[in-house]
């Protein structure tokens, strides 16, 4: 497989002519007002996407985004500015415009620039879907719709969509560092109907990765996910009203860890901790859950959607443990955060475009497994909720309090999964929650790609993963009482 | 005034010029959005300032219409070789898509007239004309008097000003052509009080314009961010009750968000809207009257024409509790017999899509101490998280956060909570409306009350 880091330093220097003599310049400029650092990100993003519906082909899209986002840092604060154009003299005035975060004047030392390559790609960069002719990817749309309609005649309406990204960055540093990486990304999603005279009800399923056409036969098939769309939407015609106080509720494995992302995962970005805006500042070393409960951020995982070679600012993503059982172990750091910690930047360092600037970010978040099984787990519950697929959750980073909303689950009734469950959201606290996991699953797993987190108002993938887990009490969000 | 693109790049030329290269490589039909501006932002966090961001862009989105195939492309490279590559390719990637007998671009005697814009109060000289310097002080002011207005205030996320100024053109291979400059600015506040379990109370307040006069005294907002964070010391979840729930003017807004949502042609076409079959029907209580009006000057969704070019107009959703009917683009109109509301929204790497503009729930006569007097346990919301919403059953289920009301008062804050119900049975249960009514980004609404819901608590 080719280096991304050299496929993407050759991509910039043959359709750009941008080279370490451009970018030093450019970095020179950048710090010309004083300030600590200074980086360039270099961004060609080409994202495709097929729409479907009415079994058809509604309509294709392209769309094709450059551009140069630069930081002049000084202390905890940014300059930060951007440009769509390669031009000299546009990069040469967002250089300026950032640089005026500082107010000095000095001239830059000149900066001794050296391309670093990885040498390591924790996904294929070789066979973008970009590069599929339009009829095979139609063709796996046309699968997905036969396969809904097929499973149940309730599935009256069946969208789908199938997208695609590739990403080249080249991030240039003040301290020298050149380094890229060519980011691969596919999104497969389908949404159905289902419908009982005026009960209608609409199931979302969706995977992907950082792959090519290959995830529809080593990881699943449009069948597969659109099936499990039809299955939910059916499965909800039936559903009970929830119940609503506090109960018990199981995590089931796999796209739970979208509950750690949110209850935890955002409170241990160390920009929050930086700035004393998180629950969790000043608490490392200390107990801040169950000890059953060990929790990593792990950028490295084979073709996973949350998965990155470097991050944003050009620092090679790792495997960090931030709950070591129960204990609190690291944050997650960008460049920023981990100079004013006085510790290496942990590879959290993302941001959603050229556009953006750097924020602590999670890519995989995900709970080890513990010893229980999941049966016996489910068999402990006398009266509880079983809570199995997610349409996304809520953080208040400050206090830690969130919500879920619950797509698909079940009531627990003396040790049996019973009735399907409509309309529920789990609501608490993440420290409490964390806290109270009084059992924990040998059933870990990964969820399918199909994450997306929001901060700021900036939108990465991520990945989550979960064993399935007992929280002893979570308030429930139901009608019935 | 002229064009506001940055590199004095006018935005109707490039919008202009791809259609006519596009018309040129063979497409039947076209449209062509330019987004134009200059976006910057400053925040100001324990008096110093944290972040400096000022950039230009300019986007190009266009669509081709192809013996009913559509396809859609966006990009910034506007060099004129890229530019006329980009048009050719649009037009092939046509092909991939099935014909569809209802895309097609408006009626010309449905377009609008742009020249009305400058009445609409899009545009502001004086956000243009503001230093960096002055957009520090009105950060600085604004974070100074949250930290000043309570001693309890231990931490800010800091104070964020934003200002656009911006351009939209569309141009289409009817003849439509039309260009207007916009401008924006908001300012927001984040302050922190701790609380004696160790936990955090954070407190959230903005206002964001069109115009600097209209927007809130730095300080207000500053001190409002501080009593709203205070105000939450010593929050905890109330017993799990049927109760009546009051929503401040803030947090109504995001119900007719939730609605017209649903009261949209596209939603109606895929079956995903509990409000199908309900046009002409009795939905609200008879309290309610919720207007979509893109031509109140000034507004944030304000548009002389709608992402197709069609006039827009104002539309009734709800008169009087009755569900007068849905928002409808070209697409969605044609495909359900009906005609286009002037509603289509349109992002430059998507489709048209109807989309509601400015909304507004109309203010009834009593003062939110009334609402509040004969209540004699209930819940009073003033933060609500979560996405539980469901469109096609209308099922509504959130996270909130606010005060319980004892013997027609705000007794003691609460946090942890979530309430559900159903949005049909919320709006026919409205018993209820303030004259308090309030303006947030491109909707207003006064202080209402629900006259149960399930809270779920301890």
């Amino acid at each position: 497989m080719t280096d991304p880091a050299l496929a993407a330093l050759q991509f910039f220097r043959d359709r750009f002519a941008i080279d370490p003599a451009l970018t030093s310049s450019l970095l020179s400029i950048a710090l010309s007002r004083g300030g600590d650092f200074a980086e360039l990100y270099f961004e060609h993003r080409t994202n495709s996407a097929i729409t479907w519906e009415d079994q058809r082909v509604k309509s294709a899209t392209r769309t094709v985004s450059q551009g140069l986002g630069i930081r002049v840092v000084r202390g905890d604060a940014i300059g930060y500015a951007y440009t769509e154009s390669f031009e000299f003299e546009a990069m040469r005035r967002a250089a300026e415009t950032a640089a005026r975060i500082s107010a000095g004047e000095r001239t830059a030392p000149p900066i001794d620039a050296t391309p670093s390559l990885t040498g390591i790609t924790y996904y294929d960069t070789d066979h973008p879907l970009v590069a599929e002719p339009p009829t095979a990817k139609v063709a796996l749309l046309e699968r997905a719709d036969r396969a809904a309609r097929a499973f149940d005649p309730a599935v009256t309406r069946l969208d789908a969509s199938i997208g695609d990204e590739l990403k080249y960055i080249l991030i240039a540093r003040s301290d020298g560092k050149i380094v890229g990486d060519v980011q691969p990304l596919i999104r497969f999603n389908v949404s159905a109907l289902a419908q009982r005279g005026d009960n209608r009800q609409v199931a979302r399923q969706g995977g992907g990765g950082r792959m090519g056409i290959e995830y529809f036969e080593r990881v699943t098939t449009p069948e597969t996910l659109a099936r499990e769309a039809a299955r939910q939407a059916v499965l909800q015609l039936d559903a009970a009203d929830a119940p609503a106080g506090t109960l018990p509720v199981v995590l089931a494995a796999g796209d739970s860890g979208v509950l750690l992302h949110e209850a935890v995962g955002h409170g241990l970005e160390a920009d929050f901790n930086r700035k004393g805006t998180s629950n969790y500042t000043g608490r490392i070393g200390q107990p801040v859950a169950s000890p059953l409960v060990t929790v990593v951020d792990d950028g490295t995982i084979a073709s996973s959607r949350g998965s990155i070679n470097v991050d944003d600012e050009g620092n090679p993503s790792a495997r960090n443990v931030l709950i070591e059982n129960g204990i609190l172990r690291a944050y997650l750091q960008d460049e920023i955060s981990a100079r004013h910690f006085g510790v290496s930047p942990s590879g959290s360092g993302r941001r959603q475009s050229f556009k953006d600037y750097v924020m602590p970010r999670m890519t995989n978040t995900f709970m080890l497994p513990g010893e229980d099984t999941p049966e016996d787990i489910i068999r402990s519950v006398d009266r509880g909720i079983y809570a199995v697929s997610y349409s996304g959750g809520q953080v208040n980073i400050s206090n830690g309090d969130f919500v879920f909303s619950v797509t698909e689950a079940y009531l627990i009734e003396n040790g049996r999964i019973t009735t399907p469950l409509k309309n529920v959201m789990l609501i608490g606290n993440g420290p409490d929650v964390l806290s109270k996991v009084t059992r924990v699953a040998n059933d870990y797993r990964l969820s399918d790609g199909r994450w997306t987190c929001g901060k700021d108002g900036q939108s990465v993938p991520v990945g989550v993963g979960m064993p399935t887990v007992l929280v002893s009490g979570i308030t429930v969000g139901g009608t019935k009482l | 005034m002229t064009g506001r693109a940055p590199e004095g790049v006018a935005a109707l030329e490039i919008a202009r010029r791809a259609v006519q290269l596009a018309r040129r490589a063979g497409a039947d039909q076209c449209d062509a959005i330019v987004l134009a501006g200059i976006e910057s932002t400053v925040t100001v966090r324990l008096g110093e300032v944290e972040k400096l961001i000022e950039a230009g862009s300019v986007g190009l989105g266009l669509r081709v219409i192809q013996g009913g195939r559509t396809a859609i492309c966006a990009t910034s490279d506007l060099a004129p070789d890229a530019l006329e590559r980009f048009a050719r390719e649009t037009v092939e990637l046509a092909a991939i898509s099935a014909p569809d007998e209802h895309a097609g671009l408006p009626d010309p005697a449905l377009f609008g007239r742009p020249a009305d814009a400058a009445a609409l109060q899009l545009y502001d000289e004086r956000i243009e004309a503001l230093s960096t310097d002055e957009k520090i002080r009105f950060a600085r002011e604004c974070e100074a008097a949250a930290l000043a207005a309570d001693p309890r205030i231990t931490n800010t996320d800091g104070a964020t000003l934003s200002t656009r100024v911006g351009e939209v053109a569309l141009a289409n291979s009817l003849g439509f052509e039309g260009s207007y400059p916009a401008t924006s600015i908001s300012l927001v506040a984040e302050a922190i009080a701790d609380d004696t379990d160790g936990k955090k109370r954070p407190g959230y307040w903005y206002s964001a314009e069109r115009s600097l006069s209209r927007l809130a005294e730095p300080a207000e907002i500053g001190r409002i961010a501080a009593r709203r964070a205070v105000d939450q010391l010593g929050a905890r979840k109330p017993e799990t009750a049927r109760v009546p729930v009051v929503f401040e003017p803030m947090m109504a807004v995001s119900l007719l968000g939730h609605l017209a949502a649903c009261a949209t042609g596209d939603a109606l076409y895929r079956g995903a809207t509990f409000l199908a079959g309900r046009e002409g029907q009795p939905l609200a209580s008879p309290l309610v009257t919720i207007i979509d009006d893109p031509l109140i000057p000034g507004r944030f969704a304000t548009r002389p024409f709608d992402g197709e070019g069609v006039a827009t107009r104002r539309n009734v959703l709800v008169r009087d509790g009755t569900f007068t009917g849905f928002l409808f683009d070209c697409y969605t109109a044609r495909r359900l017999g009906r005609t286009t509301t002037g509603s289509a929204a349109r992002g430059l790497e998507s489709a048209p899509a109807p989309s509601s503009s400015n909304l507004v729930l109309e203010p009834g006569t009593l003062q939110p101490a009334d609402i509040l007097r004969d209540i004699r346990q209930g819940l009073y919301v003033t933060a609500l998280m979560g996405a539980g919403f469901n469109p096609a059953t209308g099922d509504y289920s959130r996270g909130a956060a606010g005060f319980w009301i004892e013997n027609g008062h705000l007794a003691w804050p609460v946090s942890e909570v979530n309430i559900s119900g159903n949005l049909a049975q919320m709006l026919a249960d409205i018993d209820a409306v303030g004259s308090d009514i309030a303006w947030f980004g491109a909707a207003a609404a006064p202080t209402i009350r629900i006259r149960e819901m399930t809270v779920s608590g301890r």
